[in-house]
């Protein structure tokens, strides 16, 4: 490094810091790391405690209490009888049954269709058809939710495309019912499963399939031991975004579901028609243990430290 | 990730916020709730228009030109009166009764499933008809009834009404039906191609169906059922719910479902039979075992803060001029007679019988179902609407 002669002397110029209060507070605040990041961090910390944990809280706290039938206003006389109703009752048994199985199938399906698109973009595609390739993955959820569910039930009515496109091997349109549920919210969610595999992808170095190539590992062998360990955190996370979207759908079930309901139709027919919040509480803190049950196992196999 | 000491303390500290705020939100729970009804007093006079008011409708009950500048009878009336209105529309019944407890509306059309609601919890008051000149003009046979009054007191002026019909496609259910048996007993022939309205109210369907077809269960009144009768309709639907295709709440859905023919017998209105694209194959019918249907009641709020513009506002929208512009609208039979030499389409009042009261009298309106039978049973315990509701999840499974 070469300093240039010809420069002033900087510390000439520099004005010597004045003890203003704004000075001696900021030295205050260098001094003490921790106050500093507290400072930092209360602001948006304040604002995820009050819109997640106070809600979650409010949730909780609503369950225990009860409706008079014929006010219809909320009593709050504390009593169990919500949680034990959801917990014993054969309804929310066989809907939480149907709706973990409608979610589970929903990830696999997305995790199988994702895998092959994210490792062709992220591997194999030049770099000009990889952002092509993305644009497309989100083109998708740049339209509304709801006009995609009702393309899918069109797509599926009796005389439509799907009819239309299997009639010649012989095959029918599954109708409206679960079938056509997983198939639609398979495709509301995959982009968000593409997206974290895809970047998982990326971070694998191609050196690192060459040397394994190098070593006599085959293609199955490679992506096995190679490249499945490294991504799974990514499978992961996607399997998070799809498994718990599919948990709370309502919508998209009461478009193309059939007669069907899942738990986030319980929950919204209690809270609308039977204006009954505080059971409409306890059936929500299904999903919400499922949820907390399922991260808990995935931190087990722990994909979630290298997240 | 190694537990390093600051981070537990960070996680107690997580879990001592989340208690603050549990004890913090009981705390100011504890203060609301209760709600004591006092039977208020209709109005013998009329005062000085307050100059505004607040009304609570259906949507397409209020309509200013703001969603079609074709479609206003809402500024007539402000010119008129001078009242600026100002209006919020619901989406269910429940969801105008839980509304109509912020005391911030002067005026709510009810259906039947809240009206009787809404009187019993004080949130409405009586309505003095002689302040309404329009009323004279208003079909006898909905005036004074169940969901409309109390013990001979007048809580509100009726709007519109229409029933809840069988549609059914010609070509796939013959010969033509004149009985419910099409979605009940006899609904496997169409399995998978049935629909019914999708709310606990729909038990109210399979009652009037059981009236005939089950004399032994004795069921007078479909809003008013014991333990018994409600466990056999309840049986009914869940055997119908095996050849169920939908369930329909969005009257669009049920449109497109017939239009596709995925869809092809069902409970229906005669608004979505007017919907349908010209030359689908369906059709509507009143079956002879009677149907269930709506009745609105235009009602004052018990602490209307503008209860002069509130009764303006029933006297005007009850007027045949309004009235057919309204229900035309919505797509219902006007509670006015006159109503019918005012709207666009000629056929109106004859399409959705309005003023025949033989047709009428075989719609059972919609009521609230509650613990004291509307049948005037005094010696049993009816079921009431929150039973209907586990009733109805249950039927769908």
């Amino acid at each position: 490094m070469t300093v240039d002669a010809s420069a002033p002397p900087r510390r000439a110029v520099v004005p010597q810091p004045r003890g203003t209060i704004a000075r001696q507070g900021s030295v205050f605040l260098s001094r003490h790391s921790r106050l500093r990041l507290s400072l930092l961090l209360s602001a948006p910390l304040f604002w995820l405690g009050l819109v997640y944990i106070a809600a979650l809280a409010a949730l909780l706290i609503t369950a225990l209490w009860t409706v008079d039938s014929f006010t219809g206003q909320i009593s709050q006389t504390w009593t169990v009888d919500n949680i034990v109703a959801v917990l014993t009752g054969s309804l929310y048994q066989t809907v939480t049954l149907r709706t973990v199985g409608v979610a589970l199938l929903v990830t696999i399906i997305d995790i199988v269709i994702a895998l092959p698109i994210a490792f062709y973009m992220a591997k194999v595609a030049s770099p000009r058809a990889q952002r092509l390739l993305v644009i497309a993955i989100l083109m998708p959820l740049w339209a509304s939710y709801l006009v995609k569910a009702y393309a899918w039930r069109s797509v599926l009515s009796q005389g439509g495309i799907f009819e239309w496109m299997m009639s010649p091997f012989g095959g029918h349109s599954p109708g409206y019912g679960l079938p056509a549920t997983i198939i639609t919210l398979s495709y509301l969610w995959l982009p968000y499963v593409i997206l974290p595999i895809y970047a998982g992808l990326e971070r694998v170095p191609d050196s690192l399939l060459e040397a394994s190539a190098d070593l006599g590992g085959g293609t199955w062998s490679t992506l096995r031991l190679v490249v499945l360990p490294m991504i799974w955190p990514a499978i992961i996370a996607g399997s998070i975004f799809s498994f718990s979207l599919s948990l709370g759908d309502y919508i998209t079930v009461n478009i193309v579901g059939g007669a069907n309901q899942m738990l986030g139709n319980l929950v919204y027919t209690n809270v609308g028609a039977a204006n009954n919040l505080p059971l409409a509480a306890a059936i929500a803190l299904i999903p919400i243990l499922i949820i907390f049950a399922y991260l808990a196992a995935v931190r087990r196999t722990g994909a979630l430290n290298n997240l | 990730m190694k537990r390093t000491p600051a981070r537990r303390t960070s996680l107690t500290l997580t879990g001592v916020a989340i208690l603050t705020t549990a004890l913090l939100l009981t705390a100011c729970g504890t203060s609301q709730g209760g709600g004591a009804t006092e039977p208020t007093e209709a109005q013998t006079e009329l005062g000085e228009l307050e100059g505004s008011v607040s009304l609570l409708a259906w949507p397409g009950y209020v309509e200013d030109g703001s969603n079609d500048p074709e479609v206003d009878w809402v500024s007539a009336f402000e010119d008129e009166t001078g009242c600026t209105v100002t209006s919020k529309t619901y989406g269910t019944s429940d969801e105008a009764f839980s509304l109509m407890k912020t005391g911030d509306y002067d005026v709510v059309a009810a259906s039947g499933d809240a009206s009787l609601r809404l009187v019993a919890a004080g949130d409405v008051a009586p309505v003095n008809t002689d302040l309404i000149p329009n009323y004279e003009g208003i079909f006898d046979f909905l005036k004074m009834q169940s969901w409309n009054s109390v013990d001979g007191v007048s809580y509100g002026i009726p709007h519109g009404y229409g029933a809840n019909l069988l549609m059914y496609n010609t070509e796939v259910v013959t010969p033509a039906p004149t009985s419910w048996d099409v979605v009940f007993d006899k609904s496997s022939a169409y399995k998978g191609a049935v629909t019914a309205y999708d709310s606990p109210i729909s038990i109210a369907d399979a009652a009037v169906y059981l009236m005939t077809h089950q004399p032994e269960l004795k069921i007078e009144n479909p809003y008013a059922l014991d333990e018994t009768q409600l466990a056999a309709s309840v049986q009914l639907l869940k055997d119908q719910r095996v050849n169920i295709g939908e369930y329909w709440s969005d009257y669009l859905k049920e449109v497109q479902a017939f239009e596709t023919g995925d869809t092809v017998v069902g409970t229906t209105w005669q608004v979505i039979r007017d919907s349908l694209a010209e030359g689908t194959p369906a059709e509507v019918v009143l079956p002879d075992e009677g149907a269930t249907g709506w009745s609105d009641t235009w009602m004052i709020a018990a602490n209307a803060k503008s209860p002069n513009c509130a009764y303006a506002w029933l006297d005007y929208i009850a007027s045949p001029e309004a009235n057919a512009q309204a229900t035309e609208y919505f797509g219902e039979a006007p509670s006015n007679a006159g109503a019918c030499d005012f709207t666009v389409n000629p056929d109106h009042c004859e399409s959705y019988h309005a003023g025949d009261a033989e047709y009428a009298a075989q719609i059972w309106y919609w009521s609230t179902p509650i613990a004291e039978c509307l049948d005037g049973r005094t010696n049993v315990k009816c079921t009431d609407y929150s039973d209907w509701t586990t009733a109805w999840q249950e039927i769908k499974g």
